[in-house]
């Protein structure tokens, strides 16, 4: 199992540290980031000064080095924009974020797990039938728009919820499902392709065969293995979440992370958009490596050599 | 459990070739048949866009602003309404059509050459070649698409161009990851040994031997990205950093809308039910080539 | 003889297929008894449906397969018109079973000592100690060494005989009247299926379970059966005492199968001449390196220690041994699938083991295989004309000569010339086996290798398959037949040579190596081979007795 979880650990540090390089190079992708920062009337020398001021002008290895460290410290420097450090803004605002990444991840994984298991065990069911529905509307829907249509039916028409804001948690029913729903058909249908083949096995033969009852041969030997990729799927779909972040927090206007990254991007706030990009990718990296450790654990054949 | 399978080896000298019967069994699909029918329809009205508008999707009438639809209490000038700057809805919703499909078609191509010789490759020869490739899936894999797309959009300009090869950049992990695992599979079946053993060069086996049959993943694939992508522009163009004013592009009409949310809720919902229909379709169209060209898809 | 009442009584058994088979029923009109200490055996080919009357009476057949007449009785019970809960109940304590596939009949995710427990724990109120303790008497009993250490170990971490043991102990747990055994020594190497079918027959005596027992294995039968059941096409052709079947089968299939057995004892063949050296391996060997960390060095597998012989011209060459005996290692190397770690090998004199893969490809032509699964080797998307080519054009034929040396070749291998414009699917498995043959044939090699290529077949296509060495012998081939079933071996060899975890233990003449073992691994290949008392009758004598 050492062996396994080292690996891992391993390839995520290398795939941080080449993503570390791409969200700097991002700030190089415009051209000069001086010209950027200096807005469209700047005349030649504030153009150097503020080239100076920031270390534009040492080689690129140094600058990247020097940016590498301070974030490993912590410091990604000021806003451009908000003139404050990079990571206190951050900071506030991704407690927002991580609230609704958890309870989407949570409604996703209690809408999606024992939809997928009861569509499995009655394939072509109604309840199979209503399982695909919602997958096949969940993977066609544009989540901004279904959270337009989110608020024009329960905030405008029906006045039950708050169309924006992080106020109260009523706040954050809408955002949730919407965040959630966008997770919801791959874990289902994972969920539901992992327990007919795993229904199908010889091992689940050999637990029927044995006089188990039903209830068990499916909870105990069948959705214990079925679960294990879904493991990674959730970690996986829970990243994409801080993505999709992006788009839900900007409807309803709910002021975390993702918003942070819809404004520092329309505003060219470099060094904040820098840093979001490295955090979400390292939150990535991070849900990978918990989920690999997890499945170490769940699945034997990986625990004992 | 080879002694229950329905038909015993040796009984049926004459069974389908692979291709009767996966149309035998596409002509039975009814999701199958239903999104082709739509995405169909939507291509051939994109495509005749010229034709078909009633209006310059561009031309700003302003004394007809805000039109409702017709069957909102509209007149039949405006079938579909106008929006805030007095533009046809209808001649909009068609020309944005080709911006979807062109999207979609364009970024999944890209990505799709990205994604499949990675893919390929490192299911092929595994080992170290497999080991690079995984790592750049992961890599890849790491990076928020949305933010990425939208920085990059940010600071090169929200052009078609540079929306759609950005997302073509972006979309090919799914290639890769699962024509990885099907190359890999196919590889260990000893078809493949026999043709080597023949003295098939390896361009050869990968043409002749593997790629026809991880063809069906890849179509399945391809419908899955096309659509994502499709989703994707609609998003970047919603956040204001896609495609640009006065494009149609349905993603943007969606974010014109939503300044008129409270009162006028079609503005959204039209373009919205379009966008969704040809995800739906493209969807319904991808998991239908999966279902009939599984060896035991479901009947 | 007294004749207890049965504990098993079928009756008018029907058993309907889905639409699109290729007949309606799976199992029709079948009625079979089970008596206390009894072993009855169905045997029957692939397709049968012996295997089908096995799961209806667990009541585990796949959902699209459904009873659609007459009775199970097991104590008087009938297990079709009973619920499924009390079906289950009875399932694991009144009648049990065993698999064909030990490798993935158990959970991976348990140890194997819970997975035995469970039965316990589902049937009785025994405390935790006493299932435990139950257990590992179980384990003692099919004689698995260290149960405390067994007891705690995962499926994966156990052998294939030993995972099989822990399924008959399963089985076994709570005594049951009725065990149903599928195919349960097939998986198994011919040393590990001779214990378990010693197994079988002591617990049969310990137990006073009646056992029926599924095979396709006609020394198998005649091992362990006290009466058996043939079957063909979901009907019962012949039913009798063992003695009775084997050796004056009555029925004219019952004929067709028992003449299809491969004969035990090897004909004395005249001594073939010296022939010319077609093929010589020296001091042959491939190790594999397991995969490393960052911390230690991955550690070198030997899979086949240096290994030396020499095939002549025209000869038969068989290879046997058990799984992990090197066999297939050694093949694959020799057609170069695999890269060697060192030797020698020379064809028609030219040593090719030094040259690179593109050197080595023109002597590609020389050197052919056939493998094992028939329904793996053909790419189902080609058509069977298309594969046929693919060697003689990559060695710069015409597509055009190719194609009709593909239409002869199809006669040769007494198949329709016109199946070169089908697809794979629509073959059989002893047809696509033919046209595998074909192909390898088509770029007109000096030596053809057979890696268990009749082991996936039925014993008469694989009859039939075999009756193709007459083409060997006029394209004056070189064979080297590699398989883990010594009675085909000794049909079909000149030579042979077995080998043991890699290494060659003995080679010679069939006639020497089997009847006259030198090394004690051959003796005990040999000793284990299951239905020494029985050898296949003389049927041909049979007949005109009964003429006469």
């Amino acid at each position: 199992m050492l062996r396994f979880v080292v690996g891992k650990i391993v390839m995520a540090a290398l795939v941080a540290l080449t993503v570390s390089i791409i969200s700097f190079s991002l700030l190089h992708l415009s051209g000069d980031p001086a010209v950027a920062m200096a807005g469209e009337n700047a005349n030649d020398a504030a153009i150097q000064a503020i080239r100076e001021t920031y270390g534009f002008d040492r080689p690129l290895i140094v600058q990247y080095g020097d940016w590498l460290f301070s974030a490993l410290r912590g410091d990604f420097g000021e806003s451009y924009y908000f003139r404050m450090p990079v990571t206190q803004i951050i900071a506030d605002r991704l407690q927002i974020t991580m609230l609704l990444g958890l309870l989407s991840i949570t409604f996703a994984l209690v809408l999606s797990i024992p939809l997928g298991v009861a569509a499995a065990l009655r394939p072509n069911s109604l309840v199979d039938r209503a399982a695909l529905f919602v997958s096949v509307v969940g993977q066609a829907i544009p989540s901004f728009w279904f959270g337009l249509i989110l608020i024009v039916v329960f905030a405008i028409d029906l006045r039950l919820l708050p169309a924006s804001g992080a106020k109260s948690w009523t706040g954050f029913v809408l955002p949730t499902i919407v965040l959630g729903y966008y997770a919801t058909p791959a874990i289902m249908r994972l969920t539901r392709t992992g327990m007919l083949d795993v229904l199908s096995a010889d091992y689940v033969r050999t637990a029927r065969a044995k006089g188990l009852p039903a209830r068990k041969v499916i909870f105990k030997h069948a959705l214990r293995n079925a679960i294990i990729p879904v493991v990674s799927l959730a970690a996986v779909q829970m990243g994409f979440m801080l993505g999709g972040s992006v788009v839900v927090e900007s409807v309803f206007a709910l002021h975390g992370a993702g918003y942070l990254a819809w404004e520092s991007i329309s505003r060219n706030d470099l060094p904040t958009m820098q840093a979001l990009v490295l955090i979400f990718s390292m939150f990535y990296i991070a849900f990978t490596v918990l989920a690999d450790i997890l499945n170490a654990w769940l699945d034997p054949r990986l625990r004992v050599a | 459990m080879v002694e229950m399978s329905v038909t015993a080896p040796g009984s049926a000298p004459l069974r389908l070739t692979p291709r009767q019967r996966a149309w035998k069994r596409a002509r039975r699909h009814r999701g199958l048949v239903f999104g082709g029918a739509v995405l169909a329809v939507i291509v051939a009205l994109a495509i005749f866009a010229p034709l078909l508008a009633p209006y310059d999707p561009y031309l700003q009438t302003l004394s007809e602003r805000m039109k409702p639809p017709v069957f909102l209490g509209g007149s039949f000038a405006h079938p579909l309404g106008t929006d805030a700057l007095g533009r046809d809805y209808l001649s909009r919703l068609l020309y944005g059509a080709r911006v979807s499909l062109f999207i979609g078609l364009v970024a999944a191509t890209i990505s799709a050459l990205i994604g499949t010789t990675l893919g390929v490759l490192a299911g092929y020869f595994g080992g170290r070649v497999d080991t690079v490739i995984t790592f750049l899936i992961n890599v890849r894999l790491a990076l928020p698409v949305v933010l990425v797309a939208l920085a990059v959009v940010a600071l090169l300009g929200g052009s078609l161009t540079v929306v759609v090869s950005v997302l073509g950049l972006l979309l090919w992990d799914r290639f890769a990851v699962v024509l990885r695992s099907a190359t890999r599979q196919v590889r260990t079946i000893e078809y493949v040994a026999a043709a080597e053993v023949l003295g098939a060069s390896l361009p050869r086996i990968l043409y002749k031997d593997i790629m026809p049959n991880v063809a069906n993943q890849l179509i399945v694939v391809a419908t899955l990205e096309m659509a994502h992508a499709i989703i994707l522009e609609a998003a970047l163009s919603f956040l204001g950093l896609g495609v640009q004013p006065p494009t149609p592009s349905w993603g943007l009409m969606i974010s014109e809308g939503k300044a008129m949310l409270l009162f006028q809720s079609w503005l959204i919902t039209i373009p919205g039910v379009a966008l969704f229909l040809l995800v739906l379709a493209i969807n319904m169209v991808g998991d239908g080539v999966r279902d009939v060209t599984t060896p035991e898809g479901r009947d | 003889m007294l004749d207890p009442s049965p504990i098993l009584s079928i009756r008018d058994l029907s058993v309907a297929l889905p639409e699109g088979g290729d007949r309606p029923h799976a199992v029709t009109g079948l009625s079979i008894d089970v008596r206390p200490r009894e072993i009855v055996c169905i045997v029957g080919e692939s397709g049968s449906g012996k295997s089908v009357t096995a799961f209806a009476t667990m009541g585990l057949l796949p959902k699209a397969l459904r009873p659609t007449g007459g009775e199970i009785r097991v104590d008087g019970r009938d297990l079709l018109s009973i619920s499924a809960k009390d079906h289950a109940a009875m399932r694991g304590r009144t009648l049990a079973m065993v698999f064909q596939e030990p490798m993935s009949a158990l959970n991976p995710c348990y140890t194997v000592g819970e997975q035995i427990e469970e039965v316990f724990a589902a049937h009785t109120a025994m405390s935790r100690a006493e299932r435990r303790q139950r257990t590992l008497a179980l384990m003692e009993e099919v004689k698995l060494p260290d149960p405390q250490r067994i007891h705690r170990s995962y499926p994966h971490q156990l052998s294939g005989g030993q995972r099989q043991r822990i399924v008959i102990a399963i089985a076994l747990a709570l005594d049951p009247r009725l065990l149903i055994a599928d195919e349960p020594t097939t998986a198994l190497d011919v040393t590990t299926q001779a214990q378990i079918l010693a197994l079988f027959r002591q617990l049969r005596e310990k137990h006073d379970a009646g056992i029926l027992f599924v095979t396709h294995d006609f020394d198998v039968v005649a091992e362990i059966a006290d009466r058996v059941v043939v079957m063909q096409k979901g009907r019962i052709v012949e039913e009798g005492s063992v003695d009775a079947v084997l050796n004056r089968p009555e029925h004219p299939y019952t004929r067709h199968l028992i003449s299809a057995v491969p004969r035990r004892h090897p004909q004395a063949r005249d001594t073939a001449p010296a022939t010319p050296v077609a093929l010589r391996v020296e001091g042959l060997e491939k190790s594999f390196q397991t995969p490393g960390t960052m911390f230690r060095p991955g550690t070198p597998i030997r899979a086949l220690a240096p290994a030396s012989f020499s095939v002549g011209e025209n000869e038969t060459l068989g290879i046997v041994g058990e799984s992990g005996s090197g066999k297939s290692t050694l093949v694959r190397w020799l057609v170069r699938l695999i890269e060697p770690s060192a030797g020698k090998v020379e064809i028609g004199g030219v040593d090719v083991a030094g040259l690179d893969r593109r050197a080595f490809r023109p002597y590609r032509k020389d050197i052919q295989i056939i493998f094992q699964d028939p329904y793996g080797s053909l790419n189902p998307r080609r058509t069977v004309g298309d594969q046929l080519i693919e060697g003689p054009v990559n060695f710069g034929v015409s597509p055009k000569a190719a194609m009709e040396r593909a239409r002869e070749l199809m006669r040769i291998v007494r198949m329709d010339e016109d199946a070169v414009e089908r697809y794979p699917v629509q073959f059989s498995g002893g047809q696509r086996q033919r046209i595998c043959i074909a192909r390898a044939l088509a770029v007109e090699p000096k030596i053809l290798i057979a890696d268990e290529a009749v082991s996936a077949l039925d014993v008469s296509v694989q009859k039939e398959v075999l009756k193709l060495n007459d083409v060997k012998t006029r394209l004056g081939l070189t064979l080297l037949f590699i398989t883990h079933d010594l009675r085909v071996a000794g049909e079909v060899c000149d030579n042979v040579m077995v080998m043991e975890k890699g290494e060659i233990v003995e080679t010679g003449s069939v006639v020497e190596v089997f009847g006259h073992p030198r090394h004690p691994y051959t003796r005990s290949l040999l000793d284990a081979m299951p239905g020494k008392g029985w050898d296949v009758p003389d049927l041909g004598a049979i007949a005109e007795q009964e003429l006469s």
